[in-house]
């Protein structure tokens, strides 16, 4: 055991490996270790930011489902209360029409029946006419009596 | 056996545990120890160097993620035992674990292996684990013992590191004891941090040698011994770095 100069020579590398270390080894390793961590915790944030979302997302979307399904709901309801509401309508307008159609025809009916009524007339005093002038052929005056059977015709 | 003489047991241990020297008396280098530690730093840093520089923050490559766990462990250890803020502590653990550890790894190469390559080239002595040498390991020790010393004045200021080392831990009146306790605290403190690595590699690497000299009977020995010696290289690493940062963190912290 003998200490002499390499002593030295020893300390002079062990201080030029501890440089070599401080200078060139640790400083990028610890950046390269820290920035990993940053990033893995920044992924792992994001990861549980995107769970969150999803649920958030698949919340909403089955509460619009449900907001839909009461929304048809409302309008299969309201469809039908209109439906019922056309065809109530549309008897009640049928009806009208029918009612129209019946009076209209009535009224024509009833037109004919007094024209045929006035045909009726005029025939009976001519056939009333004839029978008299058959009758009265020989002895009476045809024009004298003309006249007074037409006033009589008037006055019908 | 590299130099190739007939060699008695003594010998041959002796030859194991020489240095390959250059200069005289103080001025010797043990070429062997500063080549191979070295080498095997430079290695090791200028290519983990090299991984930094293009570290990305996506998905880390296998070179980098290796690089990356063993550093962010040491960087752990630190967190857990050192409160202040320094830029040096983590760095400086991390060189000790790496630089400790590799080299003695070096133990686990056979004994003869590099010695007997070297050879070759007639270079005939060489103690290929650098934590063997008593001087690598008082040269590490006495570094950190330094940092210990400039960060404790930096952290408390040279008035509050010396009012410690007057009054703590029995109070200004007993001033002498508490700067003897301090002396000696102080300097327990390089002495077991080197001590310590260099018994455990030496011893270790003593046994390794015992057991090359047994022959055919080495293989069955030398296995488990260096699966058994896999954890106390690990373990003297992982010590070295753990003191550096108690004794850092004790600097640092204020005893009243």
């Amino acid at each position: 055991m003998n200490i002499n100069a390499t002593l030295f020579g020893e300390a002079v590398w062990f201080g030029v490996f501890i440089w070599i270390t401080m200078k060139y080894v640790w400083p990028p390793l610890q950046k390269a270790i820290a920035d990993r961590q940053a990033l893995i915790a920044d992924g792992l944030a994001a990861g549980e930011r995107g769970r969150h979302e999803l649920e958030l997302a698949s919340k909403r979307s089955a509460d619009s489902l449900r907001e839909a399904k009461v929304k048809s709901a409302e309008i299969v309801v309201a469809a039908e209360k209109r439906a019922l509401q056309v065809i109530e309508e549309a008897k009640l307008a049928a009806k009208v029409e029918a009612d129209k159609v019946v009076a209209s025809a009535q009224a024509e009916i009833a037109q004919q029946v007094e024209q045929a009524r006035a045909e009726l007339r005029g025939k009976v005093a001519d056939l009333a006419v004839a029978g008299a002038e058959r009758i009265l052929k020989r002895e009476v005056d045809a024009k004298g009596h003309a006249e007074m059977l037409a006033a009589l015709q008037q006055e019908l | 056996m590299a130099s190739g003489e007939a060699l008695t047991t003594s010998a041959y241990i002796v030859h194991h545990l020489t240095n390959n020297t250059v200069g005289e008396g103080f001025w010797t280098l043990h070429l062997d120890t500063l080549f191979v530690s070295g080498i095997i730093g430079l290695v090791a840093f200028l290519g983990m160097a090299k991984v930094a520089k293009q570290a990305s923050s996506g998905v880390p490559g296998p070179l980098q993620s290796f690089i990356e766990i063993l550093v962010s462990f040491v960087d752990q250890q630190v967190k857990d035992t050192y409160h202040g803020r320094s830029p040096l502590v983590t760095p400086l653990a991390i060189t000790i674990f790496v630089w400790v550890f590799l080299m003695n790894a070096m133990d686990l190469i056979p004994v003869d292996f590099l010695p007997l390559i070297l050879g070759v080239f007639g270079i005939h002595y060489l103690k290929v684990v650098p934590t063997t040498d008593p001087n690598l390991t008082f040269a590490m020790s006495l570094s950190v013992f330094t940092i210990m010393i400039v960060m404790g004045i930096k952290v408390k200021g040279a008035g509050g590191f010396f009012h410690e080392v007057v009054a703590v831990p029995f109070g200004i009146k007993l001033a002498p004891v508490n700067i003897l306790f301090r002396v000696i605290e102080d300097i327990a403190k390089p002495i077991s941090l080197s001590l310590r690595l260099f018994g455990n590699m030496y011893a270790g690497e003593m046994v390794f040698i015992l057991i090359a000299l047994l022959g055919v009977w080495q293989l069955p020995l030398a296995l488990p011994w260096a699966l058994f010696h896999i954890l106390i290289i690990t373990l003297q690493a992982f010590v070295f770095m753990m003191l550096t940062i108690v004794y850092l963190s004790m600097a640092s912290e204020s005893h009243g």
